[in-house]
């Protein structure tokens, strides 16, 4: 097994499983952002527990940072090395005659997409490990009441934040609607259910991003109208 | 048919290169492409012209040995074929056509539009075999029994003429199509199984270390290949590749 890492099929089985772990995570943080629209309350508990639970924030938030740098980082990695691997370029190429768009700007989504990471880690991740573990205050309340549905809220009146948030969530549909069929493909899932997950994977890639446009507009219009 | 045709001259490996113009008049639509070709070289050679250096051998879409990146995609815009099947009829009269080598860091350019693709042979020797015994006691094929469907699998992977449009299309210039026909071909079949440990491994080190990208799926070599190799052989490398690497 020595070197695995360091061979081409290695590095796309490692890229595939920690895309498959991202996505499974962004099916949770949407499972629990949809809360937000339907019961505040529910949505302020669940993420008191998110936020506190030890086993969440030092065991299963580290893996996820962790997760999130590889795949950013590996994605660089393989794409400096695909980009050498054509030094001279072609004259004409007519990669729509074959391939999709999404499948050939993987790259220009993931960077949109880990712009879009950064933002969102000024937005809610900082403040958040700020008020936790430098002010030390883990109780989730401010002025008597969880503070969760508030910041949420008061993030999403700006509609140039809004505007951005949807536009990286488009972008993250175009990323996963190539992404998660193409994960199945690199651990070697190609068979019978092939067609079948192919479907699920469109509903997936744009249903998730669509949601979460959904609960950002949703949040938006109701302080603006 | 009158044509203009944008070709990529380059005298050696040493020369920088470049597209050049080339007017073409009285192309018939029933000529192959490279009989196309063969026009135009015997006119650059009443001309004194250097002719244009192309790879050609059976021209019947069978030995692997034509190439060509015609406006934009190997083998030009027909589905299925190489380019010694591609026929002027898929172009319209007045066309602009751009004829390019296949590019990649492993196939690098010898002259013109010939390409050294000795790569692929290296990526051959290093697994792409079975080691059979073949000193008289051999034994008879019909007793070792092999399903339809493993059969017709095997044979499909087995079509790949190796021609590289796989490599060529693939915007990563990855070499993973042709190496898993071949790990496929064997790996599907009864004989292949003593080997497929070392075969995929060794195979994947020689297709990595001949420069090669990596594989992102996109699918642009399954819709060249000229003999429709289908990703799941991919798929089925990456599986054998990585119960092998668990294997050691």
């Amino acid at each position: 097994m020595s070197g695995i890492l360091s061979s081409s099929i290695g590095r796309k089985f490692a890229m595939a499983i920690s895309a498959l772990f991202l996505m499974i995570f962004l099916l949770q943080h949407f499972a629990i952002n949809i809360l937000s629209v339907f019961s505040p309350d529910t949505f302020n508990e669940v993420s008191h527990f998110m936020g506190t639970f030890w086993v969440i924030q030092y065991a299963l938030q580290p893996v996820l940072i962790f997760g999130v740098v590889f795949h950013f980082v590996m994605g660089f990695v393989l794409e400096i090395k695909n980009t050498k691997a054509r030094q001279i370029k072609y004259a004409v190429n007519n990669g729509g005659a074959n391939s999709s768009w999404m499948s050939r700007n993987m790259i220009w989504s993931g960077l949109a997409i880990l712009a879009f990471v950064v933002l969102h880690f000024i937005d809610f991740w900082i403040p958040e490990i700020n008020i936790k573990y430098i002010q030390g205050d883990m109780s989730g309340m401010h002025n008597g009441e969880f503070r969760y549905f508030h910041e949420l809220v008061e993030k999403f009146h700006s509609p140039l934040r809004v505007g951005a948030y949807c536009l990286a969530f488009v972008f993250l549909a175009l990323h996963l609607l190539h992404g998660f069929e193409s994960a199945f493909q690199s651990v070697g899932a190609n068979n019978k259910y092939t067609k079948g997950l192919k479907n699920f994977s469109k509903i997936y890639a744009i249903g998730i991003p669509a949601g979460f446009i959904f609960i950002a507009l949703f949040h938006h219009l109701n302080q603006v109208l | 048919m009158n044509l203009t045709l944008k070709i990529w001259r380059q005298k050696n490996a040493n020369d920088k290169g470049k597209m050049v113009d080339y007017q073409i008049s009285d192309v018939s639509p029933d000529m192959s492409f490279l009989e196309m070709l063969d026009v135009l070289n015997n006119q650059l050679i009443e001309k004194g012209d250097s002719p244009v250096a192309f790879d050609h051998d059976c021209r019947e879409g069978i030995c692997g040995m034509c190439s060509l990146y015609i406006n934009g995609e190997a083998h030009g815009p027909d589905r299925r074929v190489t380019t010694c099947q591609l026929h002027m009829r898929m172009f319209k009269d007045g066309d602009t056509i751009h004829i390019e080598p296949f590019r990649a860091k492993a196939f690098p350019i010898i002259k013109d539009l010939v390409v050294d693709r000795s790569a692929f042979d290296r990526v051959q020797h290093a697994g792409g075999f079975i080691s059979v015994n073949t000193s008289g006691n051999t034994q008879d094929a019909n007793s070792i029994p092999i399903s339809k469907h493993a059969a017709d699998k095997a044979m499909d992977a087995a079509t790949c003429i190796g021609c590289g449009a796989c490599v060529a299309s693939c915007k990563n210039s990855s070499a993973m199509l042709f190496v898993s026909a071949k790990v496929s071909q064997y790996a599907l079949l009864p004989q292949g199984q003593v080997e497929a440990t070392d075969r995929v491994l060794n195979m994947v080190q020689q297709m990595d270390d001949e420069g090669f990208g990596n594989c992102t799926n996109t699918g642009a070599c399954e819709v060249e290949c000229p003999k429709g190799i289908s990703l799941e052989n991919i798929a089925r490398m990456n599986r054998e590749y990585l119960s092998a690497s668990f294997k050691g």
